[in-house]
């Protein structure tokens, strides 16, 4: 890579970071849009997400006695493993400026990083629904981190690299790929670890205020001001990241495979389509679902590990 | 689903028209057109809640405005308090307001709240909500309206 290249590169991840991070509070507020009218409801527009981030960002922000500074930098944790997400994952682009950035463990490890700094500050708390919150969140996570890895890995098989740039440059390549039993399969996989991941119906609900039946809200409980704003936009980022990834990994077109600007632009156009399309059917087909019970949510998830296992199986056996 | 998307497809927007925003106030928190609620029942007959509970329901939809209802005081910028203040009840609500970050406000629901209503003098009953932690705006009535809580929370909002 040549010195303008890697400007070229660098802008470009750029881009992705502002086009995440920005557009995340316009997606959650078009999901809960789309939920309101289904229900009969007039809503409180697309930008309703926006106008509470930029309220909470201006209030003070207090600590529980007692919390340590695990509970101070777990906003600013899971903040930046967002930033690294936004900037490194192929959503407009699949050129990265550093080799590397884009693998497939090194994302799915730094979105770990991003949950279990969470949870370790449910626990630094040191209240009930602290501990409850995150011992429900890690055993979310136990069974859907393999899941990702699993999924994604049977798409990396056939392009042989673990690297989600050149996942989404194959597929570009070669788009019957993307009806093979190994692509299909790992789309099942991924679709539920969406929702297990971002807590979304039947997994968590969102919009909960029964401290019982609480995941990631029991974790933020304690957090105000800045740093629930932070912690707000983080998890709305990180919807809409897993969001970009899935379509781009299964619906790649429109992704740029150079640095042009034209080229950008569509990027940009393309994900933002595919993205709002997406999670208005997310939120479309919530309004259906009632939450499972605890008890039956890793069910679910072994369920869909099922799925990836056979991905990556079918992968071997029939490419 | 197929009856639910049926329903849904019949029923449309139930939601009432919203009428004009209200004037801006003092009890207003800045115009950020958010406000986050946290309730606290402070010894109410449940009249209120079911008030409330209308409030944030499709029908008049306080969500539209800016106001959503939520689990934690840290969360909150509102304090919803209903019922005359119970002496168990006296503690929870001073640490509950307290809990909340800065700039707050306290909205006192109903008549029990504001005066203790018919409640005043009995032996359980500290006081009204006024007389525990400092109300910046009240809603009458026994329960108050759907709409009146509405209103109440669109002044906050100011929109």
């Amino acid at each position: 890579m040549s010195a303008g290249e890697v400007v070229g590169a660098v802008v470009a991840s750029l881009v992705q970071v502002v086009v995440v991070v920005v557009g995340a509070p316009y997606l959650t507020g078009l999901m809960r849009q789309v939920r309101a009218r289904m229900e009969g409801r007039a809503g409180a527009g697309v930008g309703q997400p926006a106008r509470d981030l930029r309220k909470l960002m201006a209030k003070e922000a207090t600590s529980p006695e007692g919390a340590s500074w695990v509970f101070r930098a777990a906003p600013l944790v899971l903040m930046s493993t967002v930033v690294v997400l936004a900037a490194a994952v192929p959503f407009v682009t699949t050129v990265t400026p550093v080799s590397g950035a884009s693998d497939l463990f090194a994302v799915v490890a730094v979105l770990m990083l991003g949950t279990v700094a969470l949870t370790l500050a449910g626990l630094d708390t040191g209240t009930a629904f602290g501990g409850m919150g995150a011992s429900r969140e890690v055993t979310v996570l136990a069974l859907a981190e393999p899941t990702i890895l699993l999924a994604i890995f049977a798409l990396s098989v056939r392009v042989g690299s673990s690297d989600l740039g050149d996942i989404v440059e194959g597929a570009l390549a070669t788009p019957s790929q993307l009806f093979w039993p190994a692509s299909l399969l790992a789309a099942v996989a991924f679709a539920v670890v969406i929702v297990a991941e971002t807590g979304r119906l039947p997994v968590d609900n969102p919009s909960t205020h029964l401290e019982l039946t609480m995941m990631h809200e029991a974790m933020v409980l304690e957090y105000s001001g800045r740093d629930l704003g932070m912690v707000e936009l983080a998890s709305w980022s990180r919807l809409a990241i897993l969001l970009g990834l899935g379509v781009n990994l299964f619906v790649p077109w429109g992704v740029a495979t150079s640095l042009a600007p034209a080229a950008l632009a569509l990027g940009v156009l393309a994900l933002v389509v595919k993205v709002c399309v997406l999670g208005a059917a997310l939120a479309a087909f919530e309004v259906f679902m009632a939450k499972l019970r605890l008890f039956r949510v890793p069910e679910l998830l072994a369920g869909s590990l099922l799925f990836a296992l056979l991905a990556v199986t079918a992968s071997f056996f029939l490419a | 689903m197929h009856k639910l998307l049926r329903t849904m497809l019949r029923v449309g927007r139930i939601a009432e028209p919203a009428g004009t925003a209200p004037a801006p106030s003092e009890a207003a928190l800045a115009p950020t057109g958010s406000v986050q609620v946290r309730h606290v029942d402070a010894g109410s007959c449940n009249g209120c809640e079911i008030e409330i509970g209308a409030a944030f329901g499709p029908v008049y939809d306080a969500e539209r405005y800016g106001a959503r209802i939520v689990a934690s005081p840290r969360h909150a910028d509102a304090l919803l308090v209903t019922g005359p203040v119970t002496r168990n009840l006296a503690e929870p609500l001073q640490n509950t307001y307290e809990a909340m970050p800065a700039p707050r406000r306290v909205v006192a629901i109903g008549d029990c709240a504001r005066g203790c209503g018919a409640f005043a003098g009995a032996y359980g009953v500290v006081g009204a909500v006024g007389d525990v932690v400092p109300v910046d705006l009240e809603v009458p009535g026994c329960p108050p309206r759907p709409e009146d809580v509405v209103a109440a929370l669109r002044e906050l909002t100011g929109r």
